[in-house]
């Protein structure tokens, strides 16, 4: 179970995590929304700690998370894997090597500075690759690679680190709707078959609703929204977003990216096409 | 049709407009007076303008511009410098132009030598330096200050001065040449390396950092793949300009053709200076030649895999 306790973060002025508490059972995926600069993003860095919280506590399964430093530290991030909305892969190095570096955690100095693995390691990317369908591509260079491709390694290298969690910023805020659909189906299947917590921050409502059990919503750096799609009701959408200066309420449709939701009326366009 | 008056918006954008051009040829001028006066400045104050006294065949003494004045002896000693070469023995004349030959050549070689292992342990001491010395990498800014104020002091030091200080430390010879040469390509180096390490993309690393990985390994992951062409191309170039201090730094006993060149000078040895000349212009020129062919194929090889 994670669980975060009154966790703060400001940037300056700006309150971009404003006294959040959560607490989230292992193997739930949940979505996090909310309009840009909410502070979703800054939400995830703090938990796999590439932010450090200006107060309050990040406990996993007892254990204080905002306590570790050094090794301690680097083991939390490997066992909290993330994936971002730009990949970030070393576009310079093969796919294997990419998914390889989810275990830089375990390796000392020399080993890692020779780009050495185990063969077990190796087995392992390799079978990470395989249920990405990526297995053929092992050898190429990641920056070669479509954006849904380089995703999909990216997701193979958060496997292999054998995380607890998954955290997921915005992964198909940069894909075209097929591979947003790819690298949410495949983000469930994990969610699924080995029983990861997945907290997933998304920008389009329907595939939060599609593949989420529980939403929860970020205005101002605050949860002002935490519960089942069902009880996402258009007057608390027009509560999270703010309509201001907009002549109707959201129309999710016109915001969707993805094919999946049987709702939105582009998916019937999408059929038609 | 245009309305017949603009609405407010379109009047104080031309307003602003107006305002930002006139602001920019003020600029303009201004820097363009400020850039000429210090030319003016620089070239008085470094003896441009000096004038001096001549004689004139028929007896006249008159001040005339001394750049002027004074050219025609520079003719006189490249004129000495002319070997003499007579198609007909056109092979003895080259045999007497470059008749210490067997001693330039072994010199040459120790030049190039010199270079070879100054730029290898430049690359060294640049290349470590380079990651504390860029502004976004620097694990924590007492680092980065010692590391760019250490690489600062090292290249400032021409390596002809660093020359100096190691024969006087550790005797005449190619040892103290190699050293000069190193450290100063160490100071280089490293601030083009650290300058290549700040222009890069931060996202590979932050992904090395969020699965677990070091400094070392955001380091060795995330930025070396991205920098390694620019690196070699440096490298190489770094390796033609230290052929050159190579050839020049046994002028103050640090080993290579340098001595040669003084011998030469201070026997008034015209003619060998020239073929010291042609010496060190060949060599150069073939190595620029090498290496840009080499950078070339590097940077080729590089576009085709990305």
């Amino acid at each position: 179970m994670l669980e975060l306790f009154s966790l703060k973060k400001t940037f300056g002025q700006t309150r971009a995590v404003d006294d959040v508490t959560l607490s989230i059972e292992a193997g739930q995926m949940v979505g996090i929304i909310g309009r840009s600069g909410a502070g979703k993003s800054t939400l995830l860095r703090l938990v796999n700690r590439l932010t450090d919280p200006t107060s309050g506590t990040i406990m996993f399964e007892g254990r204080d998370v905002t306590k570790l430093k050094a090794r301690e530290l680097r083991l939390w991030r490997a066992s909290c894997a993330m994936v971002f909305q730009q990949f970030n892969l070393v576009e310079r190095m093969d796919v294997l090597t990419n998914v390889l570096i989810g275990r830089i955690a375990h390796h000392g100095f020399l080993s890692s500075m020779a780009r050495h693995f185990t063969d077990e390691e190796k087995a392992m990317a390799i079978r990470a690759l395989e249920r990405l369908d990526l297995v053929p591509q092992a050898l190429q260079r990641a920056g070669t690679l479509s954006g849904g491709q380089q995703q999909r390694v990216a997701i193979a290298k958060a496997l292999v680190q054998k995380p607890k969690i998954m955290l997921a910023d915005e992964p198909i805020a940069s894909l075209d709707p097929a591979n947003a659909t790819r690298v949410m189906d495949a983000l469930r299947k994990i969610n699924r078959e080995d029983g990861i917590t997945i907290l997933v921050n998304l920008h389009t409502l329907d595939t939060a609703r599609a593949y989420c059990e529980r939403i929860i919503a970020m205005r101002d750096g605050q949860v002002r929204f935490d519960g089942t799609p069902h009880q996402l009701t258009p007057e608390r959408i027009h509560e999270i977003y703010g309509t201001e200066g907009l002549d109707e309420d959201i129309d999710e449709a016109v915001t969707s990216t993805s094919f999946v939701s049987g709702r939105s009326a582009n998916s019937r366009v999408y059929e038609a096409v | 049709m245009i309305t017949a008056s603009p609405s407010l918006a379109v009047r104080q954008f031309e307003a602003d407009y107006r305002r930002q051009r006139s602001d920019a040829r003020r600029l303009q001028l201004i820097s363009v007076t400020l850039f000429a006066t210090a030319v003016f400045i620089s070239a008085w104050a470094d003896g441009f303008f000096d004038t001096t006294e001549v004689n004139l065949p028929s007896g006249e003494r008159i001040t005339t511009w001394k750049l002027w004045a004074s050219l025609p002896r520079l003719g006189d000693y490249l004129y000495k410098t002319l070997p003499v070469l007579r198609l007909e023995t056109l092979g003895p004349d080259l045999a007497e132009w470059f008749w210490r030959w067997p001693v330039w050549l072994e010199l040459l070689g120790e030049t190039i030598l010199i270079a070879y292992l100054a730029t290898f342990l430049g690359v060294l001491g640049a290349f470590a330096l380079s990651f504390p010395a860029a502004r976004n990498l620097s694990p924590n800014g007492w680092l980065l200050v010692a590391s760019r104020r250490y690489l600062e002091i090292i290249r400032t030091v021409p390596d002809l001065v660093w020359a100096l200080i190691f024969v006087f430390c550790f005797g005449v010879g190619p040892l103290a040449g190699v050293l000069a040469i190193a450290i100063h390509a160490t100071g280089s180096l490293g601030k083009l390396y650290s300058e290549v390490n700040e222009n890069i993309d931060m996202r590979p690393l932050e992904g090395v950092k969020a699965s677990g990985g070091s400094w070392f390994q955001q380091m060795r992951y995330g930025v070396v793949p991205q920098v390694i062409p620019n690196v070699i191309s440096y490298t190489l170039l770094r390796f033609e300009i230290n052929v050159r201090s190579s050839s020049i730094i046994g002028y103050v006993g640090a080993g290579g053709l340098g001595q040669e060149i003084r011998t030469a000078m201070s026997l008034q040895e015209y003619r060998d200076l020239s073929a010291l000349f042609v010496i060190i212009l060949v060599t150069v020129v073939v190595i620029d030649f090498l290496s840009e062919k080499l950078r070339h194929r590097i940077i080729g090889f590089e576009n085709l895999r990305a």
